[in-house]
């Protein structure tokens, strides 16, 4: 019975669905002059100087939507820590890993240095090519799960990831505010703009946001999957 | 019909049959690597759309640190649905 | 480009998007272990990421990043694909990621409590 029911529901929605997405034509040029898409691809090169659309939209344009973003995940890791949180009075032992073999174990530390040469390559020249902050942070955090899972012992410092993460998101804040008080808007540009425009020191106050994210979502995830790991299966 | 629309055909009906075998299949592990392979086809496909950045994210969260928490519920958690020991007369090894 | 061409990529980007919705809402209503109804939701996520990229393509675009040689006529004669969805999209990405990740740790906290992942066992509200 639930199942007739469920399945009338999705036929009605599927229905609908296809009836509105039917009208609109797929790769035709539908808006008229003067849109959004147009003020946004020329004020970034006569205003901002900078060659990446979408990481000047994203920091600059609608600064404060990344912001709200930055919280959510700050606000899932931690959510995530308390929740799984037991008191740690009775057993110290951690959850049991199967030991790996030697090609992991070696080819894991090999490995380990450049994938985080690769990450902060990609946060630090996020305004030039495409990439940034979110997932240079994400690279970041997946060559610490590597050595998390190849080694059963390898530790990193609580205390390290809590500062990092909390120096990184007051940067980020503290930007936006020197820019309220040097008498513009919040999250306002105020570093000079380079001359010419692949250079890495240019766009302003991009290059240094996206340090920062960069630097928060690696530590923040790298927290959040160590919290994981370290749950005892039963 | 060049090369590249028959490459596009073909990834479609791919991701469209992971997401059914996904659904359907009562062993967790493998439900959770159809879920990664989609996430693989639509990172193709955001490049197809000439969409760099959105593919470089999709590559990096859904592919890796999706599949990674899943499995750590799982390991936490049973593996197997319910369903596969009724149908099967299946006697579980873990319990 | 022709007609033949056009109409496939329109069925195979929209209706594949669709599809994937449709597949995911049925994981999530009709399965009765929890994991499998976090699968449902993850692939509805995916789905409606596709859907909003798909929206902003233009035939012959190329990808919105400049070069110092090219930089006007990437709005007047050249088109670019449009920069607005995609930014979107990115911050659907890293919010669909945090809403899975806080699910799967109050699955492990309940079955800490109740031994089992089935919701028709799982009847009493409160703990």
């Amino acid at each position: 019975m639930k199942k007739v029911l469920v399945l009338f529901l999705l036929i009605a929605i599927g229905y609908y669905l296809v009836d509105v997405f039917s009208v609109i034509p797929f790769g035709a040029d539908r808006i008229p002059e003067g849109n959004v898409r147009d003020f946004y691809l020329e004020k970034t090169v006569t205003d901002l100087n900078v060659p990446n659309t979408v990481t000047s939209i994203v920091v600059n344009f609608r600064g404060f939507d990344t912001l709200g973003e930055v919280t959510v995940l700050f606000l899932a890791a931690s959510v995530l820590g308390s929740i799984l949180y037991r008191r740690r009075s009775h057993d110290e032992e951690k959850a049991v890993l199967l030991p790996s073999s030697k090609i992991v174990a070696s080819g894991s530390r090999l490995l380990f240095a450049p994938i985080l040469l690769l990450g902060a390559y990609v946060f630090i020249h996020g305004h030039l090519t495409p990439g940034g902050g979110f997932q240079g942070g994400v690279i970041i955090a997946t060559g610490f799960l590597l050595m998390l899972l190849a080694y059963k012992d390898y530790k990193v410092k609580h205390s390290i990831i809590m500062w990092v993460e909390s120096l990184a998101g007051v940067t980020f804040a503290g930007i936006g505010l020197v820019g309220l008080i040097m008498g513009k808007m919040f999250l306002e540009n105020f570093l000079p703009l380079g001359e010419t425009m692949n250079n890495l020191f240019s766009g302003g106050v991009i290059p240094i946001i996206y340090i920062a994210v960069g630097f928060k979502v690696g530590s923040e995830l790298t927290g959040l999957l160590y919290t994981l790991l370290n749950e005892k299966g039963e | 019909m060049t090369l590249y629309l028959v490459l596009f055909i073909f990834l479609a009906v791919l991701m469209i049959a992971a997401a059914i075998y996904s659904v359907v299949q009562k062993d967790l592990l493998y439900a959770t690597l159809g879920t990664s392979i989609i996430s693989l086809i639509l990172s193709v496909f955001f490049y197809l759309l000439q969409a760099p950045d959105v593919a470089l994210t999709e590559a990096a969260i859904g592919v890796a640190l999706t599949t990674i928490i899943f499995v750590i519920t799982i390991r936490n958690t049973e593996r197997y649905e319910e369903d596969y020991h009724k149908k099967r007369n299946v006697k579980s090894p873990l319990k | 480009m022709d007609i033949t061409t056009h109409t496939l990529l329109t069925i195979g980007f929209y209706g594949s998007s669709i599809s994937l919705i449709l597949i995911g809402l049925y994981a999530a209503l009709v399965k009765k272990s929890l994991l499998k109804i976090i699968i449902g939701m993850s692939i509805v996520d995916s789905g409606i990421n596709l859907l909003l990229v798909s929206l902003g393509y233009l035939n012959g675009g190329t990808a919105p990043i400049f070069s110092p040689t090219v930089q006007d006529t990437l709005t007047k004669t050249a088109k670019a694909v449009d920069p607005v969805p995609q930014a979107l999209v990115l911050t659907a990405i890293v919010i669909g990621f945090a809403v899975t990740a806080v699910a799967l740790s109050l699955i492990i906290r309940l079955y800490r409590h109740h031994k089992t992942v089935s919701i028709d066992e799982i009847k009493n509200l409160k703990w």
